[in-house]
């Protein structure tokens, strides 16, 4: 279990002071795939380079099962990083690669002879033990980085977009890879990352990140289903925003009037008290019905076909425009085309009013 | 490359080729008639008599050629190490570290050599191994090791430093995340890829000592002539293309570490 308490990384001073990391805390617990998510700079690379050791927080404690990290060097650490770089040594071959851990700990030669060819096994790579890194593609290295970090058994992998350099399909195979690994070998890992899609298929929690601090914690399902603010809405995923009036309030039920007068049942994570707000609503929770039906009349702007589905953009009075997403299921027709007056609806419960 | 753009070829400025072949000419037409008549059978260098390898026996064959080629090759052994040593230390510690004030002033004190004039340092060493001198009594090949050492060091630094600098970080920090201690971190990772830019580095110095003539021959005590100061010596007196065959056997050996050097550090790639 890491414990990340109110953690601050500041460069530089004066007016040029940045703050890369701004009061974090976070608790990583065991055995979990934690994935540290945010556009570039948000400072989600800074707090892993916290935990590896190679960035000294200006405040704030890290520590791991209750002992102090910070107080550790890198090479005191029992955390292993993959870098998004790979970071092979390019003297060695891939079994050396593998084996430099365990022959910097100090272990018998047989045992790391074992262990090098497990890890070898676990990733596919034992066909290329005895290659040079620089001859391997691009995902064997990733595969051979990932068996380095892990031979040393570590607590906690540490994993800096890892995946990014690789193609599209290999990307995929690898998302799948991994979190086999991670069930496979019980390893917690923390994962960063600016995908959305690949937080979303390999985590167990959460972090969005945004501007040096954790703007929301919680499993994907929570982050995609209930973001708590804009940004979080707005980075995962696609979401419509629609200006409302908050209602009465119960428990974490709101009734909001939407601009076309009509009122639904949102979910209200703050319990905001009336006023105007935002409400986040998913395209893919919304449809299109006939215009004389649904919470909202439109003009339909635009129809653009993605192969499994249909986006199609309605113009609400004059600056407000939602998207809703239709599956393309075998023997549906276009009901609507462009320039077409329709209504859009969608269930009670399913939107989300936001903080700010 | 911007300059290959059309519209601007610089091969084709007036006067370009010109200029280019003239300066070619100068470098290389020397060295050739040097080499050349390093074959001459007369004792002219410069009317050509016939082809002989008379010089090279005649130089093979003089006790002091043969002492001071001895005598220049183990200084420039002890020289390029040593200076290559605190190269590598001093290229170290000017790239490893975080920026510090006054990492500029290191950085000139470091290439001294290339900066004070070759006629100072010299008279300059003459005056402190005189003081030495007289103090120990020493007279020993010690003074002229030392003083090889000090100006080879900016040769010896400048390609490690390249190199150094060249080397990605994160090679360095994966190895300390495998719990590599810095010293191991050091002695497993950052040496080995050092390898090319030490190599060139002590082959550099050890050209450039091999060649030194001012500062030897201000610091040399009596019967320490290298090669070059030997030359220097017998051009005094009477020249003959025994000089021209040292000369030519210098280049090779010259032109041999460069080549080398170049192919070694391709391989390494």
């Amino acid at each position: 279990m890491i414990e990340i308490d109110k953690v601050s990384k500041a460069y530089g001073a004066g007016k040029s002071r940045f703050m890369a990391l701004n009061d974090v805390s976070v608790t990583i617990r065991k055995n979990e795939f934690f994935t540290l998510l945010g556009p570039s700079g948000c400072g989600k690379t800074t707090l892993l380079r916290v935990i590896a050791g190679f960035v000294d927080p200006t405040e704030g404690s890290v520590t791991m099962d209750g002992q102090d990290l910070l107080v550790l060097p890198p090479h005191r650490r029992p955390v292993n990083t993959v870098f998004q770089s790979y970071a092979l040594f390019p003297h060695l071959t891939v079994r050396q690669n593998i084996a430099f851990g365990l022959e910097m700990l100090g272990k018998p030669k047989a045992e790391i002879a074992q262990t090098v060819d497990e890890m070898m096994a676990l990733v596919q790579m034992t066909a290329m033990a005895d290659r040079q890194t620089g001859q391997i593609s691009g995902g064997q290295q990733q595969r051979v980085a990932l068996a380095r970090a892990l031979a040393p058994k570590p607590k906690v992998l540490l994993l800096d977009e890892p995946l990014s350099a690789l193609d599209f399909k290999l990307r995929k195979d690898m998302q799948i890879e991994l979190k086999r690994l991670q069930t496979e070998t019980g390893i917690t890992f923390v994962f960063v990352t600016h995908d959305q899609e690949e937080a979303l298929t390999m985590s167990d929690r959460i972090a969005v990140m945004s501007a040096g601090s954790i703007r929301q914690i919680g499993s994907p399902h929570d982050i995609y289903e209930q973001p708590a603010e804009r940004f979080v809405a707005d980075f995962i995923g696609d979401t419509n925003f629609l200006p409302v009036q908050v209602g009465t309030v119960q428990g974490d039920m709101a009734e909001v009037t939407l601009s076309s007068g009509k009122t639904v049942a949102a979910r209200a994570v703050l319990g905001g008290q009336g006023g105007g707000t935002t409400l986040a609503i998913r395209p893919e929770h919304t449809r299109l019905v006939p215009p004389d039906q649904g919470l909202l009349q439109g003009r339909l702007e635009n129809v653009v076909y993605f192969g499994t589905d249909t986006h199609y953009h309605v113009a609400i009075g004059k600056d407000e425009t939602i998207v809703t997403r239709a599956q393309n299921l075998p023997g549906s027709v276009a009901q609507f085309k462009t320039g077409d007056t329709v209504g859009v609806d969608f269930p009670a419960g399913v939107g989300q009013v936001l903080k700010d | 490359m911007a300059n290959s753009a059309k519209g601007f070829d610089v091969r084709k400025q007036w006067g370009f080729t010109t200029i280019a072949a003239v300066c070619f000419v100068l470098l290389y037409l020397p060295v050739v008639l040097l080499v050349v008549y390093s074959f001459n059978a007369g004792t002219s260098v410069a009317i050509w008599e016939g082809f002989s390898l008379q010089w090279y026996r005649s130089a093979w064959d003089n006790q002091q050629v043969q002492e001071a080629t001895v005598r220049s090759l183990v200084l420039a052994f002890w020289a390029s190490l040593i200076a290559t040593s605190a190269a590598v230390l001093a290229a170290l510690a000017t790239t490893r570290v975080r920026p510090f004030k006054g990492y500029s002033t290191v950085f000139a004190a470091i290439n001294q050599p290339l900066m004070v004039p070759e006629i100072v340092t010299a008279v300059a060493l003459l005056i402190l191994f005189a003081g030495i001198k007289v103090q120990t009594g020493y007279t020993g090949l010690g003074y002229l090791v030392l003083a090889h050492s000090a100006f080879c060091i900016p040769f010896a630094y400048l390609p490690i430093r390249a190199r150094l600098q060249g080397m990605d970080l994160t090679l360095e920090q994966a190895a300390s995340d495998l719990y590599a201690s810095p010293f191991q971190v050091f002695r497993r990772i950052t040496l080995p890829q050092l390898w090319p830019g030490i190599l060139a580095g002590a082959m550099l110095a050890f050209v450039i000592s091999l060649d030194d003539v001012v500062i030897t021959e201000f610091v040399k005590s009596a019967g320490q002539d290298t090669l070059p100061t030997y030359m220097l010596g017998q051009l005094r007196r009477v020249v003959t293309p025994e000089v021209n065959a040292i000369s030519t056997v210098l280049l090779a050996i010259s032109v041999t570490m460069v080549i080398a050097f170049f192919f070694l550090s391709r391989v390494k790639k």
